[in-house]
């Protein structure tokens, strides 16, 4: 038994030191297609692509193989089906130019679509006019990196997601970029994922959207100019730290747009010039703290829902509206932030107001419930009911203060 | 219309070296200079700057206009025995009036932009400032010449001339809420966008907003406005409707003036 | 030759002039006496085209008034009490009625030197004193070498030397064939300088002629008497 044991492993670093080739693919050569290359490699070789267009879609790798192109060959999928369908664990697909994943209402067509596999690779692609970009499904340990995902701008039904994962876990996705997909990443189920340094710009619907992904952690991303923003639902343990939101403007464009999502933190992120920051639905115990809040339409937007959360050290500044809620109480905890509309004094120096800041002002309220009234934004007859209402609060929520307003802003 | 520049040139001559004037051309320049200094964020004094510009110009445009025009009487009639019509001698006056008080404001204000070095990279949000105000000028020294040739008591024109303001920037937009929340079942936002065009104030506020408030416009409501305020009709109807401002009250007023007796 | 036909004004319900027919010759002249409120100005604004006329006519060396204003280029209008705007100085002021009217400022230099003016020529007027300010008032009718004279209070507030300067200057004026017109309360200056008296109480011409042979008609030798004694009889 021992003796076998042993026979078998030697026999299994013979073939993988003896027996492991490389495949060459070109237009020219004996092997002029990737898929006659997989019918003739074995697990562990390494498949070589050299430059040209290769119009073939359906490719399906079965054997875990590396395939490399060499000085970015296409691959062309010519519209029909997928590209690359991995069905293997330990595949690597790197340096190609890989198009035209076909769009289908029935399937979700990928440039590349890795399928209850483990530990691959996909990195340093490009990624042009596919319906999906990277597809993953149940999927395990993989990294998708430096690949650049463009799709071509089109209605939100033929366009599909950049990278898309879904019941996938561990899985890191960093340095891409994407541009005008339908949803520019996109998980759902997903455990402890990992998504950073990524730009994720002009897509159709979402920059990021995620749902049922506990876990996971988003850094250093950029999503701006994305038709909604980012959107974030049902999901717990979020760290998100870092990412800039920007520029993300519509009717129902967010930085983020958080629904049901519990004990995660938010914490020095950027917003910028979207309409509205963060908005919070039913959302319990996050934490969003040292973030920048700048030029937003509304920084926050709070649903009465939301409770239990904590936002400390933040800067709001030039937001048209630092913060509005549709309700009168207010379960959520407000402290030491740098409001720039915040007039009060600091006799005790501490850095610090002595007067709390009321961050809901009556005509957020009004635009609340009569969102035409925002047409009154800035005038001189809105700003005297403000003071009047800071005065005397009647309307707003009275209970929602901070207490120790930053006298000057976080660096 | 020779005339009328004659007048015109004098008239210039006397209010640019009035003590208001150049009051009122540093108190933008103190403005502007202490707001840019003080605070750290461009857009944060630009608003700042805006809201007191939609304050300031036409309560002072209102203001010196009327007291101008009040004190000018002697000089009118001076100026009537001379051989001039009376319409070149008054949009004389009218143009000599609001000229130098549209050109202290646009001194006072693009000095600190010049100093701190801001005008290349501030070029849009500057004339918008610069355009707003100079408009508002015109319109709200018009009003003031038709309230004064109504009104040939002073104090009871100067009374008049607060309540305008007071109509113009603080009352109007109380009727605006009003209606917003009293005809709240039906779809307003045309008619909301109609009731600020008839308000220069509003209209200058408003503009303004587009530029730099926009994240807050864009959304459903907000995007309803910028399609409006944003597209070609909305800029040719908001400058039709500065221009009526300046051009109904001065018609008017030219033609009650012709009539007057001294 | 200012005529005058049939005219009537009325502020609202106040009737101020009440059909006044008048001519005033050129060569002489005409003193608009009267209470206050007897509507002299008003007759002289009427003319200026300060005041609108209600109905008439009136000409001024034949030309009608109404819808003209190219004719008051031969008057000269000195106002009570002058005013201008505070921050203009003299000379602005002079170059801007010169810009206006088609003949020069041929006498502006004669006039500036015997009221010592040229001090004063480059200051604004919020720093000339009310003499100084009567001088340029002065100063603006007469520069252009008007025909028609319109002074209004003509010599109150200037000092003697002036007051004796600008009536030499009436009376030269008057040879040269001008028509000049001045109201004043004082009668003895109006005896010394007028030819012509147009005495007006409530909206009427109660008396026109020359003082001369007023006085005879009164048996006084002072015109005050006289228009005292006329005054008293129109309400006897």
């Amino acid at each position: 038994m021992k003796f076998s044991f042993s026979i078998l492993l030697l026999i299994i670093l013979c073939s993988s030191i003896n027996f492991s080739e490389t495949i060459i693919v070109s237009k020219s050569g004996k092997v002029k297609s990737i898929s006659a290359a997989l019918n003739l490699a074995n697990d562990g070789d390494e498949i070589l692509i050299e430059e040209g267009t290769y119009e073939e879609g359906n490719i399906i790798v079965k054997k875990s193989v590396k395939i490399r192109g060499k000085g970015f060959p296409v691959i062309d999928g010519k519209g029909d089906g997928e590209v690359f369908t991995v069905l293997a664990d330990d595949v690597l697909i790197e340096g190609f130019i890989i198009k035209n994943s076909g769009i289908s209402y029935l399937e979700e067509n990928a440039g590349v679509r890795l399928e209850e596999v483990r530990n691959c690779t996909v990195t340093n692609n490009r990624f042009i006019n596919n319906f999906f970009a990277v597809y993953l499904a149940k999927t395990a340990n993989c990294l998708i990196s430096n690949n650049h995902i463009e799709g071509i701008k089109k209605r939100e039904t033929n366009s599909g997601n950049g990278i898309h994962l879904w019941y996938c876990k561990n899985i890191t996705v960093e340095k891409n970029t994407i541009l005008n997909h339908r949803d520019g990443i996109y998980f759902e189920f997903v455990r402890h994922g990992k998504i950073e340094n990524n730009f994720s710009k002009g897509n159709l619907r979402y920059g990021l959207h995620f749902m049922f992904s506990d876990s996971c952690e988003y850094r250093k991303n950029t999503f701006e100019l994305n038709g909604a923003g980012v959107a974030v639902m049902y999901t717990k343990n979020v760290l998100m730290e870092e990412n800039i939101f920007k520029l993300n403007w519509g009717p129902a464009s967010y930085g983020i747009l958080l629904k049901e999502i519990s004990d995660s933190e938010i914490s020095n992120n950027l917003f910028e010039e979207n309409s509205i920051g963060i908005y919070m639905e039913g959302c319990s115990r996050i934490t969003i703290e040292q973030n920048d809040f700048v030029k937003n339409g509304w920084a926050l937007k709070l649903m009465a829902n939301s409770m239990g959360n904590y936002f400390y050290e933040n800067n709001f500044v030039a937001n048209s509206f630092d913060l509005s809620t549709n309700s009168r109480q207010n379960f959520n905890t407000f402290e030491r932030n740098y409001w720039a509309n915040y007039s009060g004094y600091d006799l005790d120096k501490d850095g610090y107001g002595d007067v709390p800041f009321r961050p809901v002002t009556m005509f957020s309220m009004m635009v609340e419930d009569q969102p035409t009234s925002l047409i009154l934004l800035n005038s001189l007859f809105i700003k005297i009911l403000d003071v009047a209402e800071s005065i005397v609060p009647a309307i707003t929520p009275k209970a929602l203060t901070d207490p120790k307003p930053k006298m000057s802003s976080y660096n | 219309m020779n005339l009328m520049m004659k007048v015109l040139r004098y008239e210039i001559h006397n209010s640019i070296r009035s003590k208001w004037v150049i009051l009122y051309t540093f108190f933008f320049f103190l403005l502007g200079y202490t707001l840019f200094s003080l605070s750290s964020d461009v857009n944060k004094a630009y608003i700042s700057l805006m809201n007191i510009v939609l304050i300031v110009i036409p309560l002072v445009s209102l203001i010196f206009g009327a007291i101008y025009l009040y004190s000018s009487r002697e000089f009118i009639e001076m100026m009537l025995s001379q051989p001039i019509d009376r319409k070149s001698l008054f949009t004389g006056i009218y143009f000599g009036t609001s000229i130098p008080l549209a050109a202290g404001y646009l001194i006072g204000i693009v000095t600190p932009f010049l100093i701190f070095g801001k005008v290349k990279e501030q070029t849009e949000g500057l004339m918008f400032l610069v355009l707003i105000g100079i408009a508002l000028t015109f319109v709200f020294t018009a009003i003031s010449f038709l309230i004064t040739v109504l009104q040939d008591d002073k104090a009871k024109g100067l009374g008049l001339i607060i309540l305008i303001w007071l109509i113009f920037s603080v009352i109007y937009d109380g009727i605006m809420l009003f209606v917003v929340y009293y005809f709240e079942e039906y779809p307003l936002e045309k008619v909301m966008i109609a009731l600020s065009v008839i308000n220069p104030i509003d209209l200058g506020r408003i503009l303004f907003l587009m530029k730099f408030n926009i994240s807050a416009l864009m959304g459903y409501t907000g995007a309803v406005f910028q399609s409006f305020f944003g597209s070609t009709l909305g800029v040719l109807l908001s400058a039709i409707g500065l221009l009526l401002w300046i051009a109904v009250p001065l018609f008017f007023s030219t033609k009650i003036f012709r009539k007057k007796d001294f | 030759m200012i005529e005058i036909k049939n005219l009537n004004k009325k502020f609202g319900k106040n009737h101020v002039l009440k059909t006044i027919s008048l001519s005033i010759v050129s060569g002489k002249v005409t003193a608009v006496v009267g209470p206050n409120g007897s509507g002299k100005t008003t007759l002289i604004k009427s003319v200026l085209g300060l005041v609108n006329q209600t109905d008439g006519e009136i000409l001024v060396d034949g030309e009608n008034t109404k819808g003209n204003f190219s004719y008051r280029n031969k008057i000269g209008y000195m106002p009570q009490a002058a005013k201008y705007p505070d921050n203009l100085t003299t000379n602005e002021l002079l170059s801007l009625v010169k810009d206006l009217r088609a003949n020069g400022d041929s006498r502006s230099k004669e006039l500036i030197e015997s009221f010592n003016l040229k001090s004063e020529l480059e200051k604004p007027f919020k720093n000339l004193s009310g003499g100084t300010k009567q001088k340029v008032s002065v100063l603006i009718s007469f520069a252009f070498n008007p025909q028609i004279y319109f002074l209004d209070e003509p010599t109150a507030g200037l000092d003697p030397i002036s007051s004796s300067y600008f009536k030499d200057l009436v009376a030269k004026e008057k040879e040269n064939k001008k028509t000049i017109v001045l109201t004043s309360h004082i009668m003895g200056e109006i005896q010394e300088i007028a030819d012509e008296i147009v005495f007006l109480l409530e909206g009427e011409i109660k008396y026109k002629g020359t003082i001369s042979s007023l006085l005879e008609h009164k048996k006084e030798t002072k015109l005050e008497r006289a228009i005292a004694e006329l005054m008293s009889g129109v309400e006897k």
